[in-house]
């Protein structure tokens, strides 16, 4: 950080899939991936449903066993008990048992791990303030969730895996969320989080990895992703046929919409200056940012076949 | 940043862990009303109306000792299959058991939690059965026949927890209680629990030996003097056999590689 020198070693990879196949019947969930977190990162993984994103972290938690590959959590096999006690865990569909108590799936849970967090620091950092003596059953879905959140980082770990944390949250309560996660990465854990909101992955990502039919199609930090696919998105009235510009380098995607023809691409200035160039009829001209959100829906379009 | 707090212990006490799970889930399962409420009371309730009350009119003491030994069994057998079944197929279907498997828990700890919970039931379900014989029925039994008989009945939960441990790993939650109960009702009857085998029709007493409730049905009844003269050693063999083969076939299915 202090000089330019590319001497500062990255941070160590905590875990990581390396090649992993992972067939369900005949359908591989996972295709070859490659996937890595380093220490004191937040990774997201952004996809679709059906994307292997789950299939993944079951992986990285011994819930699964790859087909073929490497699978590496903490030095070791995550199946191994001195792994899994550096690591907590959210998983997507958890309901756990209704007629317990918050405190008391709290003191189960922390009595797993060698060094647990206090208490009282789970409850702010889950924000539980007044729930210990309420039954789960009888909590809101985002209280429940919270819940969960607590379980996953009572026991202090090193690397928290959260799979899909905010799906059905409200507004406030994934905002609530997000900050608990970003004091846990300013306090050195890393995390890999699955998500399909873009915007979680904007709010606390340090680095995306994009993933689409089993495998990671993209990777960086969110400048990057957006600078790597389409960035722009060139509108304009034109004689020229739609179906020609698609053909053009570097359109990505073409649509017409009420009469005019909307372009994707990463170099906009050169779409323009062909498409000036070919019809000097040309009006409405308008250039414009696209967001992550195209830029997402474009990376995990399907493949044509 | 989290510096844990400085601890002489490198890793949890397993012996701690194992107790604070057998708690909770004794807990979890004291607070479930559909549970708790006919597993504990139905075994005291039925051997009162029928051990007691019944037997009583008839004047038969011998009624109210066979039936001790029976509604023992009976009530130990609840817990086992609908505590252990049907929370097994629950915690299935919830993804908690998939949670459990990846959280740093020593392997044994949630099997163990469940075991005992059905054995904590079993224990009070007989002791109440017997308080109601001493007192109500007026059943007489020496010191160490009401303590073998108490032990036969925790220690032949057993069984009964591999059977539901087999069931929880086959069935959904839905279907687990519905299974359970067509399991939990037919065997106890046909083993002889609620009638002597003796009354019944013959064919019914030929194929009790495939039930373990017969088995344990029959040590229990040995304490008191009514067995049928079966051997000691075959109903435990019995039942132990019974007990590898469940807990055998829940294993092979639970370890499933997915």
């Amino acid at each position: 950080m202090k000089s330019a020198s590319a001497r500062v070693l990255p941070p160590p990879i905590l875990a990581s899939l390396s090649g992993v196949y992972k067939k369900f019947g005949k359908i591989a969930a996972l295709d070859g991936i490659d996937l890595q977190v380093r220490a004191g990162e937040l990774l997201a993984v952004l996809g679709r449903n059906g994307a292997g994103k789950t299939t993944a972290i079951n992986l990285l938690l011994g819930a699964l066993r790859s087909d073929s590959g490497t699978v590496e959590v903490l030095g070791g096999k995550p199946t191994e008990l001195a792994v899994r006690q550096r690591i907590g865990v959210m998983l997507q569909s958890t309901e756990l048992p209704e007629t317990l108590k918050v405190g008391e799936l709290l003191e189960q849970v922390r009595g797993y791990y060698p060094s647990p967090r206090s208490s009282a620091e789970c409850i702010v950092l889950a924000g539980l303030d007044g729930l210990l003596d309420r039954r789960y059953g009888k909590l809101s879905g985002g209280q429940q969730r919270r819940v969960q959140f607590a379980l996953a980082i009572c026991g202090n770990p090193q690397l928290l895996f959260l799979d899909e944390p905010t799906t059905g949250l409200d507004i406030d309560a994934r905002q609530g969320l997000w900050k608990s996660v970003r004091e846990l990465v300013a306090g050195g854990s890393a995390v890999l989080l699955t998500t399909h909101y873009l915007e979680e992955a904007e709010a606390l990502a340090d680095r995306v990895a994009v993933m689409a039919n089993g495998r990671v199609i993209a990777e960086g930090d969110i400048a990057e992703i957006r600078r790597r696919v389409i960035q722009q998105r060139v509108r304009c009235i034109t004689s020229q046929s739609e179906s020609t510009i698609a053909d053009w380098a570097d359109v990505s995607a073409t649509r017409s919409v009420d009469g005019r023809i909307e372009i994707m691409t990463s170099t906009p200035e050169a779409i323009v200056r062909r498409l000036l160039a070919g019809d000097d009829r040309l009006s409405e001209l308008e250039v414009g940012r696209a967001g992550l959100a195209d830029a997402f829906v474009e990376l995990t379009a399907e493949e044509p076949a | 940043m989290n510096t844990p707090a400085l601890n002489e212990n490198i890793t949890p006490r397993f012996g701690a862990i194992y107790r604070r799970e057998a708690w909770y889930e004794f807990l979890r399962m004291l607070r479930t009303p559909s549970f708790a409420l006919p597993t504990l009371i139905f075994p005291g309730a039925f051997y009162l109306m029928f051990g007691v009350l019944l037997a009583g009119r008839s004047g038969n003491a011998e009624v109210s000792r066979y039936m001790l030994a029976t509604y023992g069994v009976f009530g130990v057998m609840a817990p086992a299959l609908f505590g252990i079944g049907v929370s097994l197929a629950i915690d299935r279907e919830r993804g908690f058991l998939t949670l459990k498997r990846v959280l740093p828990m020593p392997a044994g700890a949630y099997l163990f939690a469940k075991l005992a919970m059905a054995m904590l039931f079993g224990l009070i379900v007989a002791l109440m059965v017997m308080v109601l014989a001493a007192t109500l029925g007026g059943v007489e039994l020496r010191a160490s026949q009401w303590a073998t008989l108490l032990m036969i009945d925790t220690i032949g939960t057993l069984p009964f927890c591999a059977l539901g441990l087999w069931i929880g790993s086959l069935l959904s939650g839905q279907a687990a209680p519905a299974v359970v109960n067509l399991v939990y009702l037919p065997m106890a009857f046909l083993s002889g629990l609620w009638l002597p085998l003796k009354i019944l029709p013959a064919a019914i007493g030929m194929l009790a030996p495939v039930w373990p409730s017969f088995h344990l049905a029959q040590l229990a009844l040995k304490v008191v003097g009514q067995d049928a003269g079966g051997s000691t050693l075959i109903h435990v063999g019995a039942l132990m056999a019974m007990t590898a083969l469940f807990c055998g076939l829940a294993w092979r299915r639970l370890s499933r590689p997915s």
